[in-house]
């Protein structure tokens, strides 16, 4: 397993690590799927953004400058004490995107979580991904009492190309997110077959 | 619920601060060091710092949780600084040779184990 890292003086195993992402509108259920199946409470921690990366113009000098801070949740799945999952939700509005460059780096893949009351919420998290070529899948959250729909009409409705998997899921549930999992992964190694070059775009430098 | 879309500045942006003052205002680690967010991250043993080296509290307290391999996410959520920060502090650990970073190798052959990996990982869930 040449991933991993080895250290040949003190023979110390080096966990290999791998993220996830997972991005969808604001409150459609990112953060409960997260804690569903990570080993522990979502964490949170924050990412200091200076002025230049919000994009903001200041012209008024030095003294004015700001930092402002986003949180940012993730989990965590140790399958062996060599190899830990991070699953990272993402920052749910548009102003934060220059973050999930970042998040994306590198990921084994994303899912998109939709409700499909508000189905327009993941458009953007979807044209995202598409435009990086990023492996993704849609997971409807199935929230109670909202109207069921059919995998199909939402790949139709969200205009996905049919190779990406759409699939129900209960956010709230554990093996219903470790299934949404498992079929991002599936489809993740399918891409990588037929992409053999992806590994998550390279960051720009700097 | 939706958050207002014209303000910058809203419950979800946190807290507008200055610049960490124990980065020296410093937003970003120099170029070139970049630290991946979950990069792990481990000690030098005996290490031997430059004789220039400053170390500040949080130098320190970051050094001190990383005697076993961590990540640095989870470096940033235990000693509850944000990950900006720490990857600025960590880049100076770093250049003083107190601290390795050991990024996870990306390449097409690595990149299906690893996945291979984590499929079979969440299959035994």
């Amino acid at each position: 397993m040449d991933y991993r890292h080895s250290d040949p003086v003190k023979a110390e195993v080096v966990p290999a690590t791998a993220k996830i992402l997972i991005a969808g509108g604001f409150g459609v259920g990112k953060t409960t799927l997260v804690g569903a199946i990570s080993e522990i409470r979502p964490l949170s921690t924050e990412e200091v953004l200076s002025d230049r990366s919000i994009g903001i113009d200041d012209t008024s000098g030095a003294d004015r400058k700001t930092t402002t801070t986003v949180a940012m949740d993730f989990g965590r799945i140790t399958f062996r004490t060599d190899l830990t999952l991070y699953l990272f939700g993402t920052p749910g509005q548009e102003r934060f995107w220059f973050m999930w460059d970042e998040l994306a780096y590198g990921a084994v893949g994303a899912v998109v979580l939709a409700d499909t009351r508000r189905l327009a919420d993941c458009f953007a998290a979807v044209d995202y991904f598409e435009h990086r070529a990023t492996p993704f899948l849609v997971a409807v959250n199935c929230f109670d009492g909202a109207p069921s729909h059919q995998p199909e009409d939402v790949q139709i409705a969200l205009d996905l190309d049919p190779d990406t998997p759409v699939v129900l899921c209960d956010a709230r549930q554990r093996d219903s997110v470790k299934k949404v999992l498992i079929a991002l992964v599936r489809h993740a190694i399918t891409t990588s077959r037929a992409n053999p070059e992806y590994q998550g775009k390279p960051l720009p430098a700097g | 619920m939706s958050a207002p879309r014209d303000r910058w500045l809203d419950r979800e942006a946190g807290p507008i601060v200055r610049p960490y003052a124990v980065t020296k205002g410093r937003t970003a680690p120099a170029p070139g060091s970049y630290v991946g967010l979950i990069d792990v991250v481990t000690a030098v043993a005996g290490a031997r710092l430059p004789t220039d080296a400053r170390l500040n509290r949080d130098h320190r307290r970051l050094l001190s949780y990383c005697h076993q391999p961590i990540t640095v996410v989870d470096l940033a959520s235990d000693i509850d600084l944000p990950v900006g920060v720490v990857r600025v502090l960590l880049s100076d650990l770093r250049q003083y040779g107190a601290l390795r970073v050991v990024a996870t190798p990306r390449g097409p052959a690595t990149h299906e184990r690893l996945l291979r990996d984590v499929l079979d990982g969440l299959q035994t869930l």
